[in-house]
């Protein structure tokens, strides 16, 4: 008992039970068994079972790092790792025994002592406190009549079942199969591996701490560089597909899987790219800092160059498939910086962005089709359409900021909301069905013609979200550093004083929901335009919630960021599409992980980092 | 002519009653200080002159002119700066860029030269021009509030308890730079709870009791006035 108090076994059993319990919980939400459908690397390792390894070993790496702030040696660091590799496995132990047919006696005997041990526990401290005997015995009693019923019940549930699946739909043959590394029929053997695997995935945490830092980095790179293409090999595929031959192809893949001499290959490499990196690429970087000015600008030029030759070559590089992906992206991209301007310049909450993007998509739908809804015929085509696209959305951010101007903060965001959602009753209306279709919505938009080429590929129509990011994001440049950007930093800041500055608020925030909305509506039109069809059902209030997260993952306020949050946020999704549902799981996850470690974003703002930094050190000290 | 007078205003928060008829005038180039227990209506009736809340009944003329129902950034322009309660600087951006802000509504060449002005009088401030200002101290954040005030040059300075939050020490310079502020011809509505610093600077001042005006007089006389003394200045 004191040995379990002691600071550092605390470290590893804490840690061990963190990295068991989400080994238990993915599995039982059929994650690990879903993801074991993916191999990483041809019949080595699947993503599964690359979580069941990779779970002890972060624990155990991050043990070593709070173990080494206790003044551990690397020896104990070695034993702490496999301990908490054993006692990452144990939860899904346990489960294991008790979903076999020998050893299911042993979960019918734990469900029926629960209540008498928290019974007997609870009493017992009744007892120090020095409480009343009757009482005792009365509050023992009805603990475990309480209790008793749950878990008797589910004891029986269980007799009478005979498996877990009653219960725990997800703890099925094919994930014992998985964390018993396909031992289904020798659980013994199959707990020992288990056991084995998940020590030496915490030991190897273990040994990767302590040793050092330069073939440390290097080894962690190319590990982690291998295991991203092996996880993410269909989409690397699709890109090598464009540029490789088929039997190189073949050679490297076996259908969507990395085979193990490429795998090995690419290890090694990135292995060596890595070392080369950490040896070298601080002496770069100082070298860097220490060239001539002018130097370094051509060095940046040069840089720039390069990056805008890769966004114009894209779609070549990456195919038809990936293309589609960029385009989602390049539409949601144009969304966030739009929506940046209300929340991040000027701090306004705006909960109904999905407004102007169905404004735009409706307006290029009815103005444009040739289905049945489509009266102007040929009339207007999509270059003439987007402009109105725009004008229109403009016009519904500000009759919609009208009403709202005198509101603040978190009623913004619910009055927003709420326009969100009349933009998709509206649309599904029967009123406006004669109009735009009610819930069939309008079909036969004809693609944009372009020179007389019909832009009907997603590699072409990724121009022209690229066209429309760029104008976005200069023009969300120029703002930010005029009279009107400093106008609503102001007002973000503080709208009192603001207005103290002799700042119109009213019109700031007007201008700022206005010109926020034209970008969102020109994203509904190039998504109309893309689609082919335009739905009430594409417009919930998921598109603004993913506009937002998006902008506050990548950082607020920040351009680049907001890219980095599309792809993260909306790429990653549409890669993972094979792990249906589970994708959710990830994208909250992510955000949870996200506002805990990193609630700045991934590339932040300099104003954030700014406030973030203030928040830190803004104690005034009174007597200065 | 008075440069602010301020007649019979009567401010509510939703329904309750805040001031009750509350007169006083501000001659040009003077010193005025409102003084009052918490709650008494002091920055009420500040938010009431520089336009943040609308009076339902009375007036306050500014230079002739009714302001009673003017927004609060057009006063601005007319030559009203306001200091406001707790200071509000922003306190992501730096202290330059405060000071800029508050020079939002001039677009003559003399901003520059005022800068420099706003430097001179708080040479603090130009040590920390490209500090964010929320990692000022309080007394160096009260500095960059009145910095800030008077880059919109006003005529008429409205200050909320500068004293606010600050030390002993601090308090005593605060005062003075209001007084060098006054000296060079800005006239100064000061509203404070510390009575005693502010009867100190003040020409006239006027004592504030539940939404009314319970007296007014020179400032040197309520110094000596029995009830200011028991009420705000502590002396029995």
């Amino acid at each position: 008992m004191k040995m379990l108090r002691s600071e550092t076994s605390r470290t590893v059993l804490s840690l061990g039970l963190l990295a068991g319990a989400f080994i238990l919980f993915t599995g039982a939400v059929g994650m690990i068994a879903a993801f074991h459908e993916r191999e990483v690397v041809d019949r080595f390792i699947s993503l599964g079972q690359l979580l069941l390894m990779l779970a002890p070993f972060v624990a155990a790496y991050l043990g070593a790092t709070r173990l080494d702030a206790q003044g551990v040696g690397a020896q104990a660091m070695l034993g702490g790792g496999i301990i908490v590799g054993l006692i990452t496995a144990m939860p899904t132990v346990i489960l294991l025994l008790f979903n076999s047919d020998e050893f299911r006696f042993l979960l019918d005997l734990t469900l029926k002592l629960i209540p008498f041990v928290v019974a007997t526990v609870y009493a017992r401290r009744l007892h120090k406190s020095g409480s009343d005997q009757r009482l005792i015995i009365g509050s023992w009693l009805a603990i475990v009549v309480l209790i008793g019923i749950v878990t008797f019940s589910f004891a029986l549930i269980f007799e009478i079942k005979g498996d877990l699946r009653s219960v725990l739909p997800n703890i099925s043959r094919d994930w014992v199969d998985v964390v018993t590394f396909d031992n289904r029929n020798e659980l013994m053997t199959g707990i020992f591996a288990l056991l084995l695997v998940s020590a030496g995935a915490g030991a190897a945490g273990g040994i990767v701490y302590n040793i050092p830092p330069v073939p440390r980095k290097a080894l962690l790179y190319g590990l982690g560089v291998t295991l991203l293409v092996g996880a993410f090999g269909e989409t690397v595929r699709l890109i090598l597909q464009e540029n490789v031959d088929r039997d190189t192809l073949k050679q490297i893949f076996r259908r969507d899987t990395l085979r193990q001499n490429p795998a090995l290959l690419l290890f090694v490499v990135s292995t060596v790219a890595g070392y080369l990196w950490a040896m070298f690429g601080q002496q770069a970087r100082y070298g860097f800092t220490n060239l001539e000015p002018s130097r370094r600008r051509a060095v940046n030029g040069v840089g720039m160059l390069i990056f805008a030759g890769l966004l114009l070559m894209l779609p070549w590089l990456i195919g038809r498939t990936l293309s589609d992906v960029a385009v989602t992206i390049g539409i949601f991209v144009l969304m966030g910086l739009g929506l940046n301007i209300a929340i991040g310049l000027a701090g306004l909450l705006d909960l109904g962005y999905v407004t102007n993007y169905a404004v735009g998509a409706y307006i290029l739908a009815v103005l444009t089709s040739i289905g049945p809804l489509g009266r102007l015929d040929g009339v207007f085509t999509f270059w003439m359409v987007i402009p109105l696209a725009l004008l229109a959305a403009m016009c519904a951010g500000f009759i919609f900021a009208v009403p709202v101007l005198r509101m603040r903060g978190d009623y913004l965001a619910i009055a927003t909301l709420g326009f969100g959602e009349i933009i998709g009753k509206l649309a599904i209306s029967d009123w406006l069905k004669p109009l735009i279709g009610g819930a069939q919505g309008v079909q036969a938009i004809p693609k944009p013609i372009f020179l007389g080429i019909e832009l009907k590929n997603p590699e072409q129509l990724y121009y022209i979200v690229l066209a429309a990011s760029l104008v976005t994001l200069f023009v969300s440049i120029r703002l930010n550093n005029s009279r009107t950007g400093r106008q609503w930093m102001a007002i973000r800041e503080d709208e009192d004083v603001a207005t103290a500055m002799g700042i119109d608020t009213a019109r700031a925030k007007l201008l700022a929901f206005t010109l926020s909305a034209a970008t969102g509506g020109v994203a509904g039109a190039i998504f109309a335009a893309k689609v082919g069809t335009v739905f009430p059902n594409s417009f919930t209030v998921f598109i603004s919630i993913n506009v937002l997260s998006l902008i506050i993952v990548g950082g607020i306020a920040s351009n680049p960021g907001i890219v980095v949050g599309a792809v993260v946020l909306i790429g990653l999704p549409e890669l993972l599409r094979e792990f249906s549902d589970f994708r959710f799981l990830m994208y909250g996850a992510l955000l949870v992980i996200m506002m805990i470690k990193r609630p700045q974003g991934f590339i932040p703002s300099k104003l954030v980092t700014h406030e973030i930094r203030a928040g830190v050190k803004a104690k005034p000290a009174v007597a200065d | 002519m008075a440069l602010l007078e301020v007649n019979d205003i009567h401010t509510y928060y939703g329904n309750i009653h805040a001031l009750k008829g509350v007169s006083f005038e501000v001659d040009s180039g003077e010193i005025i200080a409102l003084i009052g227990s918490n709650g008494a209506g002091k920055t009420t009736t500040l938010r009431t002159i520089c336009g943040l809340m609308a009076p339902r009944d009375g007036s306050v003329l500014y230079d002739g002119e009714d302001i009673s129902a003017a927004r609060a950034d057009t006063l601005v322009g007319k030559g009203i700066s306001m200091v406001p309660e707790g200071r509000g600087v922003f306190a992501k951006l730096t202290v330059e860029e405060n000071l800029d802000m508050g020079a939002f509504t001039r677009r003559d060449a003399g901003v520059k030269d005022d800068l420099k002005g706003a430097y001179e009088l708080f040479p603090r401030l130009e040590e920390r021009k490209r500090q964010v200002a929320g990692t000022l101290s309080g007394g160096e954040q009260q500095m960059l509030a009145i910095a800030r005030a008077l880059m919109a040059k006003p005529r008429l300075l409205l200050l909320d308890e500068p004293s606010m939050g600050l030390a002993p020490v601090l308090v005593d310079g605060v005062f003075d730079t209001v007084q060098r502020i006054a000296n060079e011809g800005v006239t100064i509505l000061l509203v404070e709870q510390n009575a005693h610093m502010a009867l100190q600077i003040a020409d006239r001042g006027y004592v504030l009791q539940s939404g009314e005006v319970a007296i007014s007089d020179t400032a040197a006389n309520l110094r000596e006035n029995e009830t200011v003394q028991k009420t705000y200045l502590g002396i029995d």
